[in-house]
């Protein structure tokens, strides 16, 4: 029910943020972690769940079931007037979120949880999870041939190596910095250092790609709650919000692809830089989506923080690392941190929301202002970006 | 364990029909004069549906490829080369790449399109150097 009037964006914003255990969680299957991601978010924003009248989850690929919003709502207890479960992670997180803030715009629901969990790591078989994540091939045209997920990618890193000279030393900076971030997140799965040459070293899987250039397997969910800032003013946390807002879709299956080095994230960096009147030199913070190291390479390149081509000179200069001029998954990400499939983006926005509230212990960056958040879905098919602040003009 | 196989629907199945006769099969759309692969019920160029079956030469150039050392299921033997193959018809097709010493390949290479049956009812193009 609406109520004739449609809120801004500027009038939505996130009042809470909730984790699991991540990493390697035995005691927990994919809709229990959901249901406690919720739960913690929720109490973190200082609301009952009988509050919560808008659910929007991403259904588990371990355990997949028919209406996964519904029945999370079910399991929680709570009969919410809006539901709605998306299909996969990756740029979609995003996607989910400005779908939330866009129902409570519309006054379809007026407070709107968005979680996701899965445990690929701990319920599902290596083999399996090799074979499910592989599907996203095209089942008649791609996936005959046995590409694996780290092959897409492959391709892609291969590319960039023949048209701009990008080295394997410099896709192996991607390690070398999101450890340097995870060795100081308590709950990050992997925390010990690495050197380029750890990496490089390390097993072969599809060349030039190497164990170390892949992001990790994990269990774990999060979740966040959005209302309007009328509500939030009697909430506890200082209300965060939606600065800006941008997909970018150039194709689903990487055969498909009509430039496998500069990917749709130019498009959708470009939509959430204007909404939100920003340019990439106003960015404190990068939570970026980095599955694989050229992924991550090649998105530093398209959101506008170094030129087309010097994403491996820009990663080699420790730009990204602690102390550098733009952090970049500050938590870990999904090299280090934890990657439990489709949910593996929240904890981008989880740990931005840390960093915004001060609560990011040694990781902590001196009071960001504009943090930015992308994700991509496919073989950097479908991107999304979200920035997000404090600020309120 | 097997391959994995495609299934062929009655619009992709003259593709899969033309690989099992040795024969790479593109969707030449009339109205706009552009090819298109894999093969659809439309044109994705125009959005038209004037398309017709055209054989293809076969000959092709590498834009991209990996070596693949983790195969994906014991179905497959590892290391293989997976490619991405421009074809001076204007498409880009995934396939393996074979008859290759796997650390000689590169971006650029000239292959040419062989047919190698993935089952006892399905044969798909493989490229080989040319």
């Amino acid at each position: 029910m609406t109520h004739g009037r449609t809120l801004d964006l500027e009038d939505v914003v996130i009042v809470g943020a909730g984790e699991t255990d991540l990493g390697v969680v035995v005691d927990r299957g994919p809709m229990e972690l959901g249901a406690e991601s919720v739960q913690k978010a929720v109490k973190d924003a200082g609301l009952n769940l009988n509050q919560i009248d808008g659910l929007i989850t991403c259904n588990s690929l371990v355990h997949p079931v028919m209406y996964h919003a519904e029945a999370t709502a079910e399991y929680l207890g709570i009969e919410p007037r809006h539901c709605m479960a998306v299909g996969t992670g990756g740029g979609t997180t995003f996607t989910a979120i400005r779908y939330a803030a866009a129902a409570i715009q519309t006054g379809l629901a007026h407070t709107v949880v968005v979680a996701m969990a899965d445990s690929m790591r701990s319920f599902m078989t290596r083999e399996r999870a090799m074979v499910v994540q592989a599907s996203s091939g095209h089942p008649l045209y791609e996936q005959p041939y046995g590409p694996s997920v780290p092959a897409y990618y492959a391709l892609i890193a291969r590319a960039h190596m023949a048209q701009y000279g990008t080295t394997e030393e410099q896709f192996a900076e991607a390690m070398v910095s999101s450890r340097a971030w995870a060795s100081m997140n308590p709950t990050a799965q992997y925390r010990e250092l690495v050197s380029v040459g750890d990496v490089m070293a390390s097993k072969p899987i599809a060349d030039p790609l190497k164990m170390l250039d892949c992001s990790i397997v994990s269990d774990g969910g999060a979740a966040i709650v959005l209302t309007s800032r009328e509500r939030a003013a009697d909430m506890p946390n200082k209300p965060i919000s939606l600065l800006g807002y941008g997909e970018g879709h150039s194709y689903e299956h990487i055969s498909q692809s009509k430039n496998l080095t500069q990917s749709a994230a130019v498009e959708s960096g470009r939509l959430a830089y204007q909404e939100a009147g920003l340019t990439p030199a106003d960015i404190d913070i990068a939570q970026l989506y980095d599955c694989f190291s050229p992924a991550l390479l090649i998105q530093l390149e398209d959101l506008g923080f170094c030129a087309k081509g010097e994403g491996g000179h820009f990663l080699q200069s420790g730009a990204t690392r602690p102390g550098g001029s733009l952090p970049v998954n500050t938590h870990g990400g999904m090299l280090s941190h934890c990657h439990p499939g489709n949910p593996g983006a929240m904890f981008g926005v989880t740990e931005a929301i840390a960093q915004f509230r001060g609560l990011a212990g040694p990781r902590q960056q001196a009071n960001p202002r504009h943090i930015l958040l992308h994700a991509q879905g496919g073989i950097m098919s479908s991107h999304a970006t979200l920035i997000l602040s404090q600020e309120y003009a | 364990m097997d391959k994995i196989l495609p299934i062929p629907s009655p619009v992709s199945q003259p593709y899969f029909d033309g690989c099992k006769q040795g024969e790479l099969l593109l969707q030449h759309c009339s109205a706009c004069d552009r090819s298109q692969f894999y093969p659809r019920v439309m044109c994705s160029h125009c959005g038209g549906d004037s398309l017709t079956w055209r054989r293809a030469g076969g000959e092709g150039v590498v834009a991209s490829f990996t070596v693949v050392r983790r195969p994906v299921s014991k179905a497959y033997d590892a290391p293989y080369v997976i490619a991405l193959i421009d074809l001076p018809e204007g498409v880009r097709m995934m396939a393996q790449l074979a008859g290759v010493d796997v650390d000689t390949v590169s971006v650029g290479l000239s292959v040419k399109a062989q047919f190698e049956a993935w089952s006892d009812e399905v044969t798909l193009p493989v490229f080989y150097p040319a």
